[in-house]
């Protein structure tokens, strides 16, 4: 089997950075280990090292430092925002009276969510987007100027699976006027495209995740610009303001700190580079398999991802074949079990079935550089043959 | 070095078969047919396929050090396997969806994917043996599967290896348990993998059309033509069975027919369940052809013995038996599996 393997899948994790690491090990080991609460020398310690992560992260972000909390990844903080932002206008757990509103191109953390707010009673629209994946602001207009009016609209700042950029600043403009608490998983966009919330007044929640940016998993945060909205999805020691209470990740703080700093400031190099090499596979895929879909196309998108269908083609089989021939891909939408289901990005975005059911995405990061494109480009192109011949036998059969 | 396409279903016996290829040296990629799906598609943000089963072949595969790979033939194990099941039960017989599954669906599509990653042959975990091309039973007699196997193409047999087909049960448990294997003590399943807790008649009644005559009440008669009850739906019975009829008689009653036009279901004693005919449909052969006149023996049910039969018709597809001593209950729609000694010659649909 392949020897020389190629990771392009950097939007499902990435490695941690060495600066990272290394920041971390202080906190893991027997110094500063101790519990960020407690008032003595080792609680300091520890507590020096959480807020100085909090100061990293909210620099990074350009917000406050009092609004950033720590959460176990993007997934809490995603329900965080869109349940505990319910909760909170509903005075409870009952959400007859919220109206969540989003796309039906979110990350499947508040697609979930807003499934569980309507269990709880919620009503929730799905605003339409546009075959290119972008949301449409009309529809958004008419949403915030409806009754009931919305108590949260939750919009992505760039889709996991195509990468195309949604307009956040405009939303984050069309709620503020509305006076909706507008919330923006932008776990995809922070690091890849520029993305300052001081620069886009009107984004009340925002979800990021470290490992995502060069730093471990387990480990995220949540900006939360106005605390009286929120209400607490846990409930416990009243650490980060009751908010999310429970001891902190210390280690995993810290390490999202050092990333989050780092991904802001190298963000304008980090697009440049991935971007040059995004598009050089993309154009030589293309040359080679002349009537690949690239999906997102037109729309403005990050720079790191190539999210592709080869007609003819199936995830599933292009995943398997690419693994075993070096190439590490993902499909977008994998199941649990390994199982390739049809993309809900893709069926939002009206992609016909037979093209989304062939969806492919490389994303591009740390471990990529321009000298892999002739080999992905070419291991792509056996890959799509072999696939597409198969495909013909078993429709035979 | 010999690659090879291991199915795994994530139980013991396919486990034990990766990994006694893996010792052997062979290059091992292992797959997880998906055949349908559990999940509750009204719920679209929850996990669709969360089974066990295809975690525990991952796990396996995990724990070999091989590559592990879902396929997914949901849409084809409905088309050809479900659906048969279905249709047969409302034509009054007896289907084996495990025998349309391997002919049909699991072997060649299979086969298909190993070509196309370059493997040299395919695995799996039944007990049976594929050897030089030919089929036989597998060592372990009370495990024996190759009843389920006569309908794989004949190039299908010479492509694919049956580790656990020259082991007992307890000799797989033994490997799977020296290995660590976490499917080593798992509790075998003898249902039809898409029917839940063996309630079949609930799967028709999903399938099948609002008020089908397979499920609609029907009387229950005797061969001479006298009603003795009435029962819930023809497709609930099989030839040979004794649950769900009239008790209290001097001599059990069974079903020795299905009529499914007048909905009838046909009651005898044991002596009329005896049969020295049996007619084949859709007949594939793992050796040559058998002529009329050649002798042969013929499996016709899961457990039963093999009986010795005569060729009196061999034309295509379709196969004419006269058997030699009687087989009792034999059941449209199950099959008639050819032998001769361990080797499976051939078989066929019951007509």
């Amino acid at each position: 089997m392949a020897t020389q393997r190629i990771y392009l899948d950097h939007a499902a994790t990435t490695p941690v950075r060495p600066e990272v690491r290394e920041a971390m090990l202080p906190f893991l080991g027997d110094e500063a280990f101790g519990n960020p609460s407690s008032p003595h020398w080792f609680g300091r310690m520890a507590r020096a090292g959480l807020e100085a992560a909090r100061k990293r992260v909210a620099d990074a972000l350009g917000v406050e430092v009092r609004d950033v909390l720590f959460t176990s990844g993007g997934t809490e903080a995603d329900n965080l925002a869109i349940l505990g932002c319910a909760m909170s206008a509903c005075g409870g757990m009952d959400l007859a009276r919220a109206h969540i509103v989003a796309t039906p191109i979110e990350h499947k953390a508040v697609l979930a969510a807003l499934h569980e707010a309507e269990l709880y009673g919620a009503k929730t629209t799905l605003l339409p987007v546009d075959t290119r994946g972008v949301v449409d602001l009309d529809a958004l207009d008419k949403v915030l100027s409806g009754t009931p009016k919305p108590t949260v609209v939750s919009v992505m700042w760039v889709n996991n699976e195509t990468g195309v950029i949604q307009p956040a600043e405009e939303i984050a403009g069309l709620c503020a006027a509305a006076g909706v608490p507008f919330h923006s998983d932008a776990v995809q966009a922070f690091g890849k495209v520029p993305m300052r919330l001081d620069q886009a007044p009107g984004v009340t929640f925002c979800s990021i995740s470290a490992h995502k940016i060069g730093g471990p998993k387990g480990v995220g945060a949540i900006v939360v610009q106005g605390r009286k909205g929120l209400h607490p999805l846990m409930h416990g020691g009243g650490q980060q303001g009751g908010l999310r209470p429970g001891t902190e990740n210390v280690p995993g703080a810290v390490a999202l700190g050092v990333a989050a700093q780092m991904a802001a400031e190298e963000q304008p190099a980090t697009l440049a580079r991935l971007a040059a090499i995004r598009d050089a596979v993309e154009a030589e895929l293309k040359k080679r398999v002349s009537d690949l879909v690239i999906h997102g196309e037109g729309a403005k998108r990050g720079p790191n991802i190539l999210h592709m269908s080869a007609p003819g083609t199936d995830s599933e089989a292009m995943l398997m074949h690419l693994d075993l021939a070096g190439l590490a891909c993902a499909s977008g939408s994998a199941c649990q079990t390994g199982s390739v289901e049809p993309s809900h990005v893709l069926s939002g975005m009206g992609t016909p079935k037979d093209i989304a059911i062939a969806a492919v995405r490389m994303s591009f990061g740390s471990l990529s550089s321009q000298d892999q494109v002739p080999r992905i480009a070419d291991a792509f192109d056996q890959v799509v043959t072999k696939v597409r011949a198969l495909r013909a036998v078993l429709a035979r059969a | 070095m010999t690659r090879v396409l291991v199915a795994m279903s994530g139980g013991v016996d396919s486990s034990v078969a990766a990994a006694l290829l893996v010792e052997q040296g062979c290059e091992v990629i292992g797959a997880t047919m998906k055949l349908f799906c559990y999940a509750d598609d009204t719920v679209s943000d929850r996990p669709c396929c969360s089974l066990d089963s295809i975690f525990d072949a991952r796990a396996v595969a995990d724990r070999l050090g091989i590559p592990h790979y879902t396929l997914n033939f949901a849409d084809r194990f409905g088309r050809d396997v479900v659906a048969n099941f279905v249709s047969e039960y409302a034509r009054g017989r007896t289907p084996i969806p495990c025998v349309r599954c391997n002919s049909f669906t699991k072997f060649s599509d299979l086969l298909a994917h190993a070509d196309a990653l370059g493997c040299d042959a395919i695995a799996t975990g039944h007990y049976a043996r594929a050897e030089g091309g030919a089929l036989r039973r597998g060592k372990d007699r009370a495990k024996d599967q190759s009843y389920f196997l006569w309908g794989i193409r004949r190039e299908v047999v010479a492509r694919m290896l049956t580790p656990v087909g020259a082991l007992t049960k307890s000799e797989t448990r033994t490997i799977a348990r020296r290995l660590g294997l976490v499917t080593a003590d798992k509790v075998e399943s003898q249902e039809i993998c898409f029917v839940p807790d063996g309630d079949y008649a609930a799967v028709l009644g999903r399938h099948l059309p609002a008020g089908s005559a397979a499920l609609a009440p029907g009387p229950i008669v005797t061969s001479g033509g006298d009603v003795l009850g009435e029962h819930a739906g023809f497709a609930r019975y099989t030839i040979g069975q004794r649950r769900g009829l009239p008790g209290g008689r001097s001599r059990p009653l069974h079903v020795i027919a299905i009529r499914p036009d007048t909905r009838e279901v046909v009651v005898g004693t044991a002596d009329e369940l005896a049969r020295f005919d049996v007619a084949l449909e859709e007949v594939n052969w793992l050796a040559e052809a058998l002529e009329a006149g050649e002798e042969c023996e013929v499996q016709v049910r899961h457990r039963s013995a093999a009986v010795r039969a005569q060729v009196t018709e061999s034309e295509g597809e379709r196969l004419s038996l006269r058997l030699l001593e009687p087989a009792r209950a034999v059941a449209p729609g199950q099959s008639g599996v050819l032998y001769r000694g361990e080797r499976v010659l051939g078989g066929g649909v019951i007509g």
